[in-house]
Order: structure tokens, then C-alpha cells, then sequence
């Protein structure tokens, strides 16, 4: 079947199985491989997107059910003026070590900001509490995304004393 | 299929098959639509609307439709509204709608406590009421949460509309009463005049199935007696409304901690919890009783808080 799903604001249209899950789509058909395939049984999050704006596992979706919907990967977040804030989160707080659950994270905590551009420490683990890191312990991806409140512009503009984990 | 296990996830360590087998797909377009596909694909045909159940059943060969109708673009299924003394779900209304809905949250606190612990923010924003009780997991929260509060499910089908109580509703393991044809299309849950709800769960890690969980619901007579309750269970037993005598020795009762220990005991001793990887059958009959113990203590601080204009802001 024929599938048409705007993807990153773009209309991308491919031949699909009915079965053709919308993280094979991704990666396979329109070569867009920052969004990651994990334990494809919709527990790790590494595969998270936005469908319509809000964070779902590209797993455990069919490309057939986002077709005619909106769907955001990683490769959107850097635009013509750089890096979102989120990324540059990532960078500046060291959110991450191997990188694997990186894209869902930074999806997550994109979605998340966009609701709520001050979210509480424990509002951030909650919004990424569907999603695993194997490295960093949480802490500093919870830095990154409170870095990325804090700048919304992107750009480090001072020195700071960060806060996630000082309090139980 | 044997079931060794409350919560499909048990199941879903041992294989490793990443892709469902070959389905036909449609979309439905109305509801009218919905059901002339479902009656026209029959037994082989699977309804599917948020799919986090389903699809990793389908991996794993553990459901094998050859038709799935696709129900996402029905949104006249996605309500929450009062009438008549009832709040009305519509079947498509997601996990995530129901956690953020003040209305849900004031009359059946219940709904909250269970929705912040099923499975995770990204599977919330897909996952559909309609499709957590369809899949009939006996782990399942909004099973038990439904059969708490007495809700009653509305089928669509050939046959014309009806209604089921999820006692009835609920057959036992991934069954329910929707035939071949049919579609659940909403959930009525009667709002009661100085009630309170609860629901507590112990799960191994967030968003894993429960260990074990269990929810209460009762409201209290203008003497201050419990004078109607409500119990169901989740993950101990392959029934969900075996908690009979548990009402029953709660109604006529002083709220106090005496009785819901007691209460506690009974459901103990009357569910039917199996040893696996989650737990021994010894450690979730304790979590039965104590978890029933706590969410009826919960359910009745809510209530006396409620005391007054509970149900009727309805």
C-alpha cells in the first residue's frame, strides 16, 4: 500500500506493507537513521518521535497509521540557526556517552518544552520515565533538558550551578 | 492459549520476532464504516486503535488477525462528558486524556492513580481505554479500575447497541464479551453521591505490569457507613469480580481501619495469584490484602472529603 506521511514538514511517500512498522519507514525508506531502533517491544524509547507533536514509540506505530499525520524526528531540531536547545543541552551538560537513547531523549524533552518551557526537575524524569539510558544515570540528560529551559535562544550565555539531583 | 503469566511482557522475554505477520489493513472512516469492515472480515479481523497491546502480540505471533480496522480517525469515540448521573468515556479517549481530564480526576480519582502508573507518557499518548480493556490482560489496570466502579461498556454491532457490566465484560484472559462484528464504542461509569476511589499498584520498575494492584471504590451514607462498595483486582487472579465477599463485609460498616484490614484478608484469601518472574503466589496474596487494605483507606479519606457535594456537582 501507498503511504504519504509529512515528516519533518515534508509530504514523503513510499510502497508499504500493511505490516511496515513507522521506525522501519524512517530509517529504511527515507534514510533517516537519528531515530534509533531498539528493543522494538515499545519499552526502551530510543525510537521515540513526535506524532502530531507528542512523543510516541515508532515501534510499536505502523507507517499505514501515520499516514496523513505529522510526524518529527531528530534530524528536524537543528535548523538554518543552529542547534536547538535541546541539543545544545545535550552538549553542554554531557547528556550523553554512547548516544543510543539520545534522539528519543531529546524528542521527549523537545515535546515536553514545548508544553511546559519551565518544568520541574521530577516533570522532566516523568516525561523521559518511558525512555532508558544505560550510561549517564539519568542525571545529566535531567541537566541538559533544564539547560535547554533555561536558554531557549540555545546559546550558553553564562556560568551556572546546576541543580538536578542537589535534592533528593 | 496457556497463560503462565498475568502481563503478556512475561511472555514477550523468550522470543524475538520483530516484525508482525502479513494483515490487510483499513482504515475506518465512521463508525458505520467500522462495523460494515468488522462484519465483513468476521472473526479474522482485529480492531486496532492505539496498538501498544496489539502489535507486540502480533510480533510476537501471539495474535494473528488478517484484517486490522484501523478505529484512529473516529474521534466521535473520543469523549469525556457527564449525563445523567453518569460520566460517559468514549472508547477511543486516550490514557493520556483521562490523567489530565480535571472532570475524571474530581469524580473517580481512581481513573488518576491508575493512569499515572500504566506503562509510560509516550504509550499513554497512543493507548486507548477502548483498547486496554478489549486486550483483557488480567494484569491490566483499567480492567480492575472498571470493574471498581461498577462501569458498564456499550457494544456496537450487528445486532444493534447493548450494554455489558465488566463482570460480564471481562471473559477471563484476553476475552471479552465483543463477538465477531462487534465494537465497543463507550464506558458509563455511574457517579455516586459521596464516594471515593482508589487504586494502588506495586510494579517491579515504572510502567511494568503490576506485581499485583488493586482497586477500591465506596461511597458513605449520611450515617457515616460505607454504603456501597466496589473491588477489583489486577494481576492475581484470571477473574476480575471474584471480590464479592469483600464488598459484602464492607457494606453496613463503620470506615475503619479495622475493616479494611479485614477487608484486606478476605481478597487475600480469595484471589488466585501464580507464582512467576514478577513474584511468588505468597508475596502477591500479601499484596492483594495489603494493597486492597490501602486503596480502601484512600477511597474512604477521599469520600469523607468528597462528604457533602461529592456526585452532585454532577
Amino acid at each position: 500500500m501507498q503511504v504519504t506521511i509529512n515528516v519533518n514538514g515534508e509530504d514523503r511517500t513510499a510502497e508499504v506493507e500493511a505490516r511496515h512498522l513507522l521506525v522501519r519507514f524512517l530509517r529504511d525508506d527515507l534514510g533517516l537513521t537519528g531515530t534509533h531502533w531498539g528493543c522494538d517491544t515499545s519499552n526502551c524509547g530510543t525510537c521515540v518521535v513526535l506524532f502530531d507533536g507528542e512523543p510516541v514509540k515508532s515501534c510499536t506505530v505502523l507507517a499505514a497509521m501515520a499516514a496523513g499525520h505529522e510526524v518529527r524526528t531528530v534530524e528536524s531540531l537543528e535548523t538554518g540557526d543552529g542547534l536547538d536547545p535541546v541539543q545544545q543541552g545535550f552538549i553542554e551538560q554531557h547528556g550523553l556517552q554512547c548516544g543510543f537513547c539520545t534522539p528519543g531523549m531529546m524528542m521527549s524533552a523537545r515535546a515536553l518544552l514545548d508544553r511546559n518551557p519551565d518544568p520541574s526537575e521530577q516533570e522532566i524524569r516523568e516525561a523521559i520515565s518511558g525512555q532508558l539510558c544505560r550510561c549517564t544515570g539519568y542525571l545529566n540528560i535531567v541537566r541538559a533538558v533544564q539547560w535547554a529551559a533555561r536558554h531557549p535562544a540555545g546559546t550558553a550565555n553564562e556560568t551556572e550551578t546546576e541543580t538536578a539531583g542537589s535534592t533528593p | 492459549m496457556t497463560v503462565r503469566s498475568y502481563g503478556f511482557g512475561a511472555i514477550a522475554l523468550e522470543a524475538a520476532v520483530q516484525v508482525p505477520a502479513t494483515f490487510e489493513y483499513r482504515r475506518a472512516s465512521s463508525v458505520e464504516d467500522a462495523l460494515a469492515l468488522l462484519e465483513r472480515f468476521g472473526e479474522e479481523a482485529r480492531v486496532i486503535a492505539g496498538g501498544h497491546s496489539l502489535l507486540p502480540m502480533m510480533k510476537l505471533r501471539l495474535a494473528r488477525p488478517e484484517f486490522l480496522v484501523d478505529i484512529n480517525d473516529l474521534h466521535e469515540l473520543d469523549y469525556l462528558r457527564l449525563e445523567g448521573g453518569e460520566l460517559l468515556i468514549g472508547a477511543l479517549t486516550r490514557h493520556r486524556t483521562l490523567l489530565e481530564s480535571e472532570l475524571v480526576g474530581r469524580l473517580f480519582p481512581i481513573f488518576h492513580d491508575a493512569e499515572r502508573v500504566i506503562a509510560d507518557p509516550p504509550v499513554r499518548n497512543r493507548g486507548t481505554i477502548g483498547g486496554s480493556l478489549c486486550q483483557a490482560d488480567p494484569a491490566e489496570d483499567l480492567s480492575a479500575v472498571c470493574t471498581a466502579v461498577r462501569a458498564v461498556a456499550v457494544i456496537l454491532g450487528p445486532g444493534g447497541r447493548r450494554s455489558v457490566p465488566m463482570q460480564e465484560f471481562y471473559r477471563g484472559p484476553y476475552e471479552t464479551a465483543v463477538g465477531a462484528g462487534e465494537l465497543l464504542v463507550e464506558i458509563r461509569v455511574p457517579v455516586r453521591p459521596n464516594a471515593g476511589s482508589a487504586y494502588r499498584k506495586v510494579e517491579r520498575k515504572t510502567g511494568d505490569w503490576a506485581v499485583a494492584a488493586a482497586g477500591g471504590a465506596l461511597s458513605l451514607a449520611d450515617d457515616g457507613r460505607i454504603g456501597w462498595a466496589g473491588i477489583g483486582l489486577a494481576a492475581v487472579s484470571t477473574s476480575l469480580a471474584g471480590y464479592r465477599r469483600v464488598e459484602e463485609a464492607l457494606v453496613g460498616r463503620e470506615p475503619t481501619d479495622e475493616l479494611f484490614t479485614e477487608a484486606g484478608r478476605i481478597a487475600a484469601e480469595d484471589c488466585d495469584p501464580l507464582s512467576d518472574l514478577r513474584g511468588t503466589e505468597e508475596y502477591k496474596r500479601h499484596l492483594a490484602g495489603e494493597l486492597t487494605h490501602r486503596a480502601l483507606t484512600l477511597a474512604a479519606e477521599r469520600a469523607r472529603a468528597a462528604g457533602g457535594t461529592g456526585g452532585k456537582d454532577a
